[in-house]
């Protein structure tokens, strides 16, 4: 009943004549296109230019819109087309169709080297920024935090508890269970490798120095990295997106101290005792491992540990975790409150949380290096 | 196609949805008919945006029937639904307009799924749309971000018209908008009803749009329709709510 839509020339003496027919709908759009793009090219000076459309079945916004299209498009001489036979039904709908200008498609800008430098360049020229970003929220939340210690009602105790709950309580497992394993890999290798020198007492030794000094900290660092650094930036984006944050600060709230602090606070005080929860785990596998698979007994294992590490070991290791939380939580919160309007950003900065985070936690760890060797810890 | 005329666009029949022990619709009936705008109102929470939702498809019901254009949408085929999917726009509450494209992309996004047209048909039918909605050609390079909230309900509805569909959902389009506004958006769903003939199913609060706006109006209450009809049905019923809603002090102003 409907057929397929057909445009067909009628010869007409000295006018052009267009006849339209079947169903101009969206459905046809790709056939209709070429079809009215051919009829464009219809060339010659003719008197008079019709374009009939009494024959046309259904019209929708596309059908008109080329009928449109077409009928400008013919009138570039000093004839103007003329659409005829259009039913009552329809002539709303080209009518709307009418006021429509076409304007210029504007292009998103292609690829170019310059283009591709300018952007090397602005990223470069970004990294200053995002250090100052940094240094200004940690001089955000140290007055938060003075403010906090003058008026101590002012501290959101459920706020950083929950957060606490969240960042420290639920990691346990996971960065137990990491931890352990990690353990037991070192000291399966350490004997592996030592056993071929008759060393193999000395995975004792590489263990407890590795795992205090180094690996229970920083892999804590970067797994709370992953896990409680992206959710802050998420939650504080999302919180963001949706004029949340804005709505606290007409309130009279300054958010660094409703949202960041506690968090802070709670990450600050997390990651020391998951560094020291995953060092004993770290140890305890290590030394399961040193037993089953190196034979060595535990009381030896541990009558070595004892010689092998000194308080000094633990110190070091467990005072870089507060840092290093600072610098996660400073970083996740910046990432957090930049993200703008859409979704695509809230994905870019969150990422850029963790990413960043990852690597000041490294930076830091090299600085506490120096520091340490330098004072003959 | 010839029986499609008579028949209702949207067949309701019976259908229940429960969240948990909360039974939101019960057993509940509605028509839809071809070419009218049909303005759902009911209080608050009462399930309008429920019914809605699962006549898209959105919330699985317990048991009942919905039939849109005359396909049964649980017996029919993946093509089938889609193609069902293709003839009906929606424009949710907030918009729902995808952040992370421009507005000319939100609109182009279902044309570029469903049809193969070239990029320049396209972005002329963008303009189009545009100018339909009341928006200038400027904002098309814009993200939903930047938008004011009226502007982002005219997109959404420029979106929601894309493929031009037999039938748009509309869910409270006017909240949120000032009066000015929302007069100028009832103006605008009526002349796109007119020009394309277009059968609007709105979940609306607003008074003003069920007077200017409205062919019918159907009322939700206790998961089920309890007066359906014009708006002098709906001032002649002695219902309590209807009596409240439509002799309140809100609706003597409205009627002048």
């Amino acid at each position: 009943m409907n057929g397929d839509p057909k445009l067909e020339r009628i010869a007409k003496g000295n006018a052009l004549a267009l006849c339209a027919t079947g169903t101009w709908t969206a459905s046809f759009a790709p056939v209709l296109e070429r079809m009215v793009t051919d009829a464009e090219k219809l060339a010659g000076s003719p008197q008079s230019i019709f374009i009939d459309v009494s024959e046309v079945a259904k019209l929708d916004t596309f059908g008109a819109w080329l009928i449109e299209r077409l009928r400008r498009s013919l009138t570039k001489g000093p004839v103007e087309a003329q659409i005829a036979g259009l039913s009552a039904n329809y002539s709303s709908l080209v009518d709307e169709v009418r006021r429509v200008r076409a304007t210029a498609v504007v292009d998103s800008s292609p690829i170019t080297i310059t283009g591709m430098l300018d952007q090397i360049g602005r990223a470069v020229a970004g990294l200053a920024g995002t250090v100052a970003g940094l240094v200004d929220m940690l001089g955000a939340v140290l007055a938060a935090g003075f403010r906090v210690l003058i008026h101590p009602r002012s501290l959101r105790l459920t706020s950083t508890v929950h957060h606490m709950e969240q960042v420290c309580w639920r990691a346990v497992p996971i960065i137990v269970l990491i931890t352990f394993l990690i353990g037991c890999i070192i000291a399966q290798q350490g004997i592996f490798h030592f056993r071929r020198f008759g060393a193999d007492i000395f995975v004792v030794d590489m263990l407890g120095v590795l795992v205090l000094r180094e690996i229970g900290v920083l892999l804590v660092a970067i797994m709370v990295a992953g896990r409680s650094g992206s959710a802050y930036t998420a939650e504080l984006g999302s919180m963001k997106m949706r004029e949340e944050i804005d709505a606290l600060r007409t309130m009279g709230f300054d958010p660094i101290e409703v949202l960041v602090l506690p968090r802070m606070m709670a990450l600050v005080l997390a990651l020391p005792i998951l560094a020291f929860l995953g060092a004993m785990a770290a140890l305890y596998g290590g030394g399961l491992v040193a037993w089953l698979y190196g034979g060595v007994q535990p009381e030896a294992f541990l009558l070595r540990l004892r010689d092998a590490i000194s308080i000094d070991h633990f110190i070091v290791g467990i005072v870089k975790a507060p840092v290093m939380a600072a610098v996660i939580g400073i970083v996740a919160c910046v990432e957090g409150l930049a993200v703008q309007g859409s979704a695509e950003s809230l994905g870019q900065h969150t990422t850029a949380s963790v990413v960043k985070g990852i690597f000041f936690v490294i930076v830091m760890d090299g600085v506490f290096a120096i520091f340490f060797a330098s004072i003959g810890m | 196609m010839a029986g499609e005329i008579q028949n209702p666009i949207i067949r309701v029949r019976d259908i229940t949805v429960q969240f948990g022990a909360t039974r939101v619709l019960d057993g509940l009936n509605l028509d839809v008919k071809r070419g009218e705008i049909l303005g759902f109102v009911g209080p608050s929470g009462a399930g309008k945006s429920v019914l809605t939702r699962t006549i898209i498809g959105l919330v699985p019901k317990v048991a009942g029937s919905i039939e849109v254009f005359g396909a049964d949408l649980d017996s029919s085929s993946t093509s089938q639904r889609r193609n069902v999917e293709r003839r009906w726009g929606v424009l949710f509450q907030q918009g729902a307009l995808f952040s992370s494209l421009t507005v000319r992309q939100n609109i182009q996004f279902p044309m570029r799924e469903y049809l193969r047209v070239s990029q320049r048909l396209m972005d002329e039918i963008t303009m189009a749309k545009l100018t339909m909605v009341g928006l200038k050609p400027e904002v098309a390079e814009r993200f939903p971000s930047e938008l004011s909230g009226g502007m982002i309900k005219r997109v959404a509805l420029a979106r929601a018209l894309s493929l031009d569909p037999d039938l748009v959902f509309l869910d409270e389009p006017t909240s949120g908008l000032d009066p000015i506004g929302a007069g100028d958006f009832d103006e605008l769903v009526r002349t796109l009803q007119r020009t394309l003939g277009l059968t609007v199913f709105m979940v609306t609060h607003d008074l003003d749009s069920l007077y200017t706006a409205c062919d019918r109006i159907a009322v939700l209450g206790n998961g089920k329709i309890i007066a359906a009809g014009s708006i002098a049905d709906m001032q002649a019923s002695q219902h309590p709510w209807l009596r409240q809603y439509f002799h309140g002090k809100r609706a003597r102003a409205v009627m002048g």
